[in-house]
């Protein structure tokens, strides 16, 4: 069938610094590039281009640029060229509209209305070039209160803490989705910054296991890779229930991504589909997944921290209130920005609620009913710098947790071509071919200094406030405003209007 | 429902902001001083304060009534003073009620009126509940229920004295020399953005919890809403309300030591907890993952008291200053060693904390229930700095 989808990219060449060295052909992995022998010159097929920007990145003499295609639709406030291009797409598939990466439309992100706070003359901001400043936190089920006996001696343990040198973490990325090179350059990342990584629901890589002491290990509807080394080798085991990408439905991979190594880690058969079911079979409501917690814990000796992970939807902050009471030492809330591998386009664009939103309105629910020392609150969807959690810390987190902002440090463009498993940045694909593009030595190294970045960052807006450690901005909303925003959202954040 | 935002927070900012001096005076033999000194100690730091708010809390003060709650209670009209009265009668048992003492003087204008009434507790407490608990439930209720009413000072055997001007003009008017106790404190401050409201003034009281505080809480937002869940919540929006909560939290309801309250308020650093003996950094690691919320972050300085205590404790970087100094079996705190030397030429011992450290001073002899406190003489202070050294 003729496609009638035009091109969304031009690609244009400067002949007169193009030496032909095909660079550009090896290095795009959606048959854009190509060399004509006859006319003995560069050439693209320009509707095969998805703007990830490998080919120019890598031209050595600069000859290539990617530009969008200049093609005016009549204007039409209501038939957008998504819309139009969407149609014609499944008019000629017939199916589900699968794309990757997070939800790219224009729903209000609240970070860019909140501001921060900072002292002037009444108290002095402290300069943490000079002053010590603190980021370290603890994630894990906390008593109300310290009990003393006698001699000052503890009348009881604290259930698992773990402690975290900068509350950032990374997100859930399934082996699979993302290549072995991948989750080792996290793995190794979280080792070195202190922090942790999340293996998703595809199961841990043998020969990822030694980095166990920063691993979160996922357990998910599809239980792919789950047996009890597993659970033992991890620092915290994670109950997926759902994502911010796809809240309500389940994880998918398909079968081209399957190979030999990924078959073996998540204990399926190679080239078959890994399709998680929607909902965790055993958890058709709150009191299965208590005893799914209590079966972690029970099975990891009551050792480490169960974390229970929902997307953010209309009734997160009484589902939350359910979980912490059925035993969650940590909540993840994934919002509508959270982004995957693969999902229906209709979904992520139009299912869950802003992050912000939902973090505001769990974190007050819990403490109003005087629980939220029980679980730490971790969230994540969209967070892109060290401003965006500085505001999530100061309207209740314990931490973030950042996916897509680390998959950007290892190149990635958003390209939202990974559910195609062509990945030309050798992210998010198991093509042999591409995935040794990422070195786990330099993937590594990129994401340490991103964490690095931050964190100083962080230190610096912290010293601004005045404060020194991390636990004085958590749950702070004193120290944030809203601009540009109506009284119900600021009432739901909890934030009082800029200049009020 | 009395608008007390109204007083003490007109334009609605976050909290109140204000900065201070601060002194305290302590014998630790339990012997009654006259607060002469004292008060000279604080007028020495005059320029600390900008007239919008002094004031004292005694210990030892009412020894022929000692058993008694002594309400100390403004009006800012006869209305309030009667229904008020009414509502006292009602729940307590009103042993005696007299105006607070005051002289006519330049500096003090519209003063309300200040009464004091000793009180017991009535037959109309619930069965089972303590007193102290019964009695911190009706100050709530006529500070939030009464207009025109405040009680400021409501524990037994000490008082508050507080008001609108410089400290050594509020105790000229409410002729504070006549007094005497075995421990004051005392407070001078500079609020930035309140107009001057008599309650707004230090020290900050409940039941016999008394605090002065110099500097302004940057983790205020996070504190009162821990401290919210407790069931505290923080009508004057001061830093010092908050303060006073939290260690009435950690210790009359968690039972912890006050040198224990002091390192949750002012913990050291995590590099610093990781290198004490494993006992005490489990303890110290413990305290800041539970407590993390009550870490009181940015520059303070209090003095803290209740009966048999004085305690001073800065932020943990100091960030507000605090000046120590001994004398036989005197404890002195105060925001600057000039004011000490005043008072006490010839110290013992003087010397500038370092931040976090709490100094703890306690009475040799555990308070007696006698109407005056044990007196005795001795040269040392083995209670002070009880965590520090």
């Amino acid at each position: 069938m003729k496609t009638y989808l035009p091109p969304k990219f031009l690609v244009t060449r400067d002949l007169a610094k193009c030496i032909r060295c095909e660079v550009c052909v090896n290095q795009c992995s959606f048959d854009n590039h190509y060399y004509d022998a006859d006319d003995d010159e560069m050439k693209s097929r320009s509707e095969n281009c998805v703007g990830c920007h490998r080919c120019v990145t890598f031209c050595p003499t600069g000859a290539l640029t990617v530009r969008r295609n200049p093609l005016e639709y009549r204007e039409n406030y209501n038939w957008r060229p998504e819309f139009i291009e969407d149609i014609i797409k499944q008019a000629e598939s017939g199916g589900i509209l699968l794309t990757g990466m997070g939800n790219d439309k224009g729903q209000r992100i609240y970070w860019d209305h909140l501001v921060l706070n900072a002292s002037q003359v009444t108290n002095p901001s402290i300069d943490p070039l000079r002053e010590p400043m603190e980021l370290t936190t603890y994630l894990g089920r906390k008593p109300d209160r310290v009990t003393l006996g006698p001699d000052l001696n503890l009348e009881a343990e604290l259930a698992p803490q773990v402690r975290l040198e900068v509350p950032i973490m990374f997100t859930a990325i399934s082996y699979g989705a993302v290549s072995l090179n991948v989750h080792e350059s996290l793995a190794r990342a979280a080792t070195e910054a202190g922090t942790l990584w999340n293996t998703g629901e595809g199961g841990l890589h043998p020969k990822l296991y030694k980095y166990g002491r920063n691993t979160i290990v996922q357990v998910a509807s599809g239980r792919f890779g789950v047996h009890p080394d597993y659970l033992d080798v991890a620092r915290v085991v994670e109950i997926k229930i759902g994502q911010g990408a796809k809240p309500g439905i389940g994880g998918h991979l398909p079968g081209e991504k399957v190979s030999a190594e990924v078959s073996s880690t998540r204990m399926i058969p190679q080239g078959t589909d890994a399709l998680s079911p929607a909902p965790q079979h055993d958890i058709y409501s709150i009191e299965d997944l208590a005893q799914l917690i209590y079966a972690l814990k029970e099975a990891t000796h009551y050792t480490k921290p169960v974390s229970v992970k929902i997307a953010a939807v209309h009734n997160s902050a009484a589902i939350a209130s359910g979980m912490v009471r059925a035993g969650a030492d940590i909540i993840v809330l994934d919002g509508l920005r959270g982004a995957t591998g693969a999902a229906p386009k209709i979904i992520r664009d139009n299912v869950g609620i802003p992050i912000e939103l939902a973090l505001a309105s769990v974190d007050s629910r819990l403490r109003h009913e005087g629980i939220r020392s029980r679980a730490s609150i971790v969230i994540s969807g969209g967070i892109r710098n060290s401003g965006d959690v500085a505001k999530a810390i100061a309207l209740g987190a314990d931490a973030v947790n950042i996916g897509t902002a680390a998959l950007v440090a290892l190149g990635c463009r958003l390209c939202q071509q990974c559910h195609t498993g062509k990945c030309a940045w050798g992210i998010c694909t198991s093509d042999l071919f591409l995935t040794k593009r990422v070195n786990p030595d330099i993937g590594a190294r990129r994401l340490v200094n991103l964490l690095r970045g931050w964190s100083l960052e962080l230190k610096e807006m912290l010293g601004g406030m005045g404060i020194n450690a991390i636990e004085s901005l958590r749950g702070n909303r004193l120290h944030l405003r809203g601009v540009g925003l109506t009284d119900t959202e600021l009432d739901i954040l909890g934030v009082r209007m800029a200049g009020s | 429902m009395k608008e007390l935002n109204r007083l003490q927070n007109p334009y609605h900012d976050d909290k109140v902001i204000d900065a201070c001096s601060i002194f305290g005076a302590m014998d630790t033999s339990g012997k009654r001083f006259s607060g002469k000194g004292v008060i000279r100690a604080i007028a020495n730091m005059h320029d600390r304060g900008n007239g919008l708010g002094g004031g004292f809390a005694i210990y030892g003060l009412y020894p022929q009534y000692a058993e008694l709650y002594a309400f100390h209670i403004m009006y800012l009209s006869q209305q309030g003073k009667q229904d008020v009265e009414a509502f006292l009668a009602d729940r307590f048992h009103l042993i005696q009620a007299e105006e607070v003492p005051n002289r006519p003087t330049p500096a003090i204008v519209h003063p309300p009126l200040v009464w004091r009434y000793f009180l017991e507790v009535g037959r109309q407490k619930p069965e089972g509940q303590a007193d102290d608990d019964y009695v911190v439930e009706r100050v709530m209720e006529i500070n939030t229920r009464f207009s025109d009413a405040f009680v400021f000072s409501s524990g037994k055997d000490m008082a508050v004295f507080k008001g609108v001007g410089y400290p050594e003009e509020i105790a000229e008017y409410f002729c504070l020399e006549q007094y005497e106790g075995y421990l004051w404190t005392a407070h001078g401050r500079f609020p930035t953005n309140t107009p001057g409201w008599w309650g707004g003034a230090h020290p900050f009281c409940i039941l016999d919890w008394t605090v002065v505080h110099n500097g302004e809480i940057s983790s205020y937002g996070i504190n009162q809403r821990y401290l919210a869940q407790f069931g505290y919540h923080c009508t004057m929006q001061t830093d010092t309300e908050v303060v006073a909560y939290a260690i009435d939290l950690l210790i009359r309801k968690h039972g912890l030591p006050i040198e224990v309250a002091a390192r949750v308020l002012a913990p050291p650093l995590w590099t610093d907890i990781e290198r004490r003996p494993p006992g005490e950094q489990k303890l110290l690691r413990i305290l800041r993952q539970v407590y993390g919320s009550l870490l009181l972050n940015g520059p303070f300085t209090v003095i803290i008291a209740h009966h048999g205590e004085m305690i001073g404790l800065t932020d943990r970087i100091r960030l507000r200053p605090l000046t120590v100094g001994t004398r036989d079996s005197m404890l002195y705190l105060s925001s600057e060693e000039s004011a000490i030397r005043l008072v006490c030429p010839d110290l013992d011992e003087a010397w500038i904390p370092a931040g976090g450290e709490p100094v703890v001073g306690s009475l040799k002899t555990p308070r007696q229930t006698q109407p005056v406190a044990v007196a005795g003489a001795s040269a040392t202070l083995p209670d002070s700095r009880i965590v520090s050294r």
